[in-house]
């Protein structure tokens, strides 16, 4: 039989398989990408040391900024902890996209082409590992802020919901991350990318709120930049309680990012597994 | 003498080639220093208001200062990457055995990194300039703020030279990063010293790079000048002259 014939008899047994067997299917894969994160501290490290220190230094540095007439909270802390929670999905983004640019470099991808394996499967597993460890961070992050003194004014609720936020974002980051790996198949093109999320990150209400931003070109950024809007949905949960419009753009934009970054992901995995 | 100088010249020659012609290696180390300055002054000018905060240039010249001597540190740091890469692509063997004085190689390497880092300067000030930071110090002060830079400058790059000579793989990257990254930022960036609050002040005030930075905001506010700082750095820099010294004589005898 020949590759041809072999992938294509491939399609036909995946188009056969049922849901229980996606399902496994699934499991396997993300058991695969669960222990692959958690054996290489490389990509767990970072993703919990940098946010955490970049969360100190701001946190020292920044405290006076709580004197500024308009500043929301009288802790830094409170204000700052949201931006550990987007650095963590970008991290993830980051870890979904070199894995899977590894598994095409290494012949993986090709592969599990030519099992009858569906290429939802394949998408879901992968981002487990991510998802597995964006929860950790997140977990850890909120803990960390709880022993430093955060106080969430939603209560117990406001922080299962900026845990389920955090989760959505990371998805939403990983899929991008995914998306990037699959389509140029580099992981060294895939770490080139991060520069320019860091850049969001940092064009965005990361240090003080949008009113009380100074300068006009850098308020109007910040405005159109999505990252913000993720930012002051955590906030709100934190600092103000439960703010209805804050929370709905939070999960509109994170969710609309999910959407697309996945159907993308999808889209690059087909073409991918074609070309197989 | 001639030999040596020779030898520094093209290895310097063969560095500043490299990073010119590969936008890959050059553009990072132009842009992040715009990224920074922009995201720190323009996006945390009102920090500039809180009480206290009595800098005479504004929050855009306090800025500046920083990300100045972030830069001078981060083109040494970024040069012994290369070092690293030379080390690994087995580059450095061929070297060691056809220069007579092996440290003319890394005085090259201080010089690439010295010629990447007047490049960012000169990015920095015009970009600066152009966006309306005030400049209160006179051309003394000036050529002071320019000592200072070139002095980080050799510094950082003798550091990470002495990292690159020890470990000899790229995978030294981060163990050359790292330590610049956090002294850099536990030391009174978004506010002068005064205005720090908690166990951060207390990493200020024991961070050598706290006085430098004071230095080069007093440079150009046209201030009083603590002239201490320039021992700091110069005794810094004699210490990272042992340190890639005692790194080199380490590659040399395992054969680079």
């Amino acid at each position: 039989m020949s590759p041809a014939q072999a992938v294509a008899l491939a399609r036909v047994r995946a188009s056969d398989a049922g849901l229980g067997e996606t399902l496994s299917q699934v499991r396997e894969l993300a058991r695969r990408s669960v222990v692959r994160t958690m054996r290489q501290p490389a990509s767990v490290v970072p993703a919990i040391v940098f946010p955490l220190a970049l969360m100190a230094v701001n946190v020292g540095g920044l405290d006076q900024a709580t004197n500024i007439p308009g500043f929301p909270s009288d802790s830094y802390l409170d204000f700052f902890i949201a931006v550990a929670f987007v650095q963590g999905a970008l991290f993830a983004c980051m870890n979904a996209g070199t894995d899977l640019a590894r598994d095409v470099q290494t012949g993986f991808v090709s592969r599990l082409a030519l099992t009858p394996m569906r290429g939802a499967a394949l998408l879901l597993g992968q981002l487990a590992g991510v998802m597995a460890l964006a929860a950790f961070s997140a977990t850890l992050f909120l803990t960390v802020g709880l022993t430093f003194g955060i106080a969430i004014e939603s209560g117990v609720a406001g922080a299962l919901v900026i845990l389920g936020l955090a989760l959505l974002i990371a998805l939403a980051f990983g899929g991008l991350g995914a998306m990037l790996g699959l389509r140029t198949g580099s992981g060294e093109m895939v770490q080139g990318f991060f520069p320019l999320f860091f850049v969001l990150l940092f064009l965005s209400s990361m240090a003080l709120p949008r009113p009380l931003i100074e300068q006009d070109w850098f308020r109007t950024i910040a405005t159109y930049n999505p990252v913000s809007y993720l930012l002051e949905a955590i906030r709100s949960l934190i600092i103000t309680g439960w703010d209805g419009e804050a929370l709905a753009l939070g999960f509109g934009i994170a969710g609309g990012i999910a959407v697309l970054t996945v159907t993308g992901a999808s889209s690059a995995l087909r073409r991918r597994l074609t070309r197989t | 003498m001639s030999r040596f100088t020779n030898v520094a010249g093209g290895v310097a020659w063969r560095t500043i080639h490299h990073f010119l012609k590969n936008p890959a290696f050059l553009l990072p180390s132009l842009i992040f220093p715009l990224f920074f300055f922009t995201a720190f002054a323009g996006g945390l000018s009102r920090v500039g208001d809180i009480p206290g905060f009595d800098f005479p240039s504004g929050y855009t010249a306090f800025q500046f200062c920083f990300v100045l001597l972030q830069a001078s540190a981060f083109g040494g740091v970024f040069t012994g990457f290369s070092i690293a890469a030379d080390f690994e692509s087995g580059f450095t063997r061929r070297m060691f055995l056809a220069a007579p004085d092996r440290r003319a190689i890394i005085v090259g390497y201080a010089l690439a990194a010295l010629t990447r880092a007047v490049l960012v300067w000169c990015l920095l000030f015009a970009v600066a300039l152009a966006t309306g930071m005030q400049v209160d110090g006179g051309p003394v002060d000036f050529g002071g703020l320019l000592v200072l830079a070139f002095g980080v400058n050799v510094t950082a790059v003798l550091f990470a030279a002495g990292v690159a000579t020890r470990l000899r793989t790229m995978q030294a990257g981060p163990a050359m990063q790292m330590p610049v990254f956090f002294l850099l930022f536990l030391a009174p960036v978004y506010v002068p010293l005064d205005l720090l609050e908690g166990w951060i002040k207390g990493a200020a005030s024991v961070n050598p790079l706290t006085p430098l930075i004071g230095l080069a905001r007093d440079l150009i506010s046209g201030g009083d000048v603590n002239l201490l700082a320039y021992a700091v750095i110069g005794g810094l820099g004699a210490l990272m002259i042992g340190w890639m010294l005692t790194g080199l004589r380490r590659a040399e005898s395992a054969g680079a």
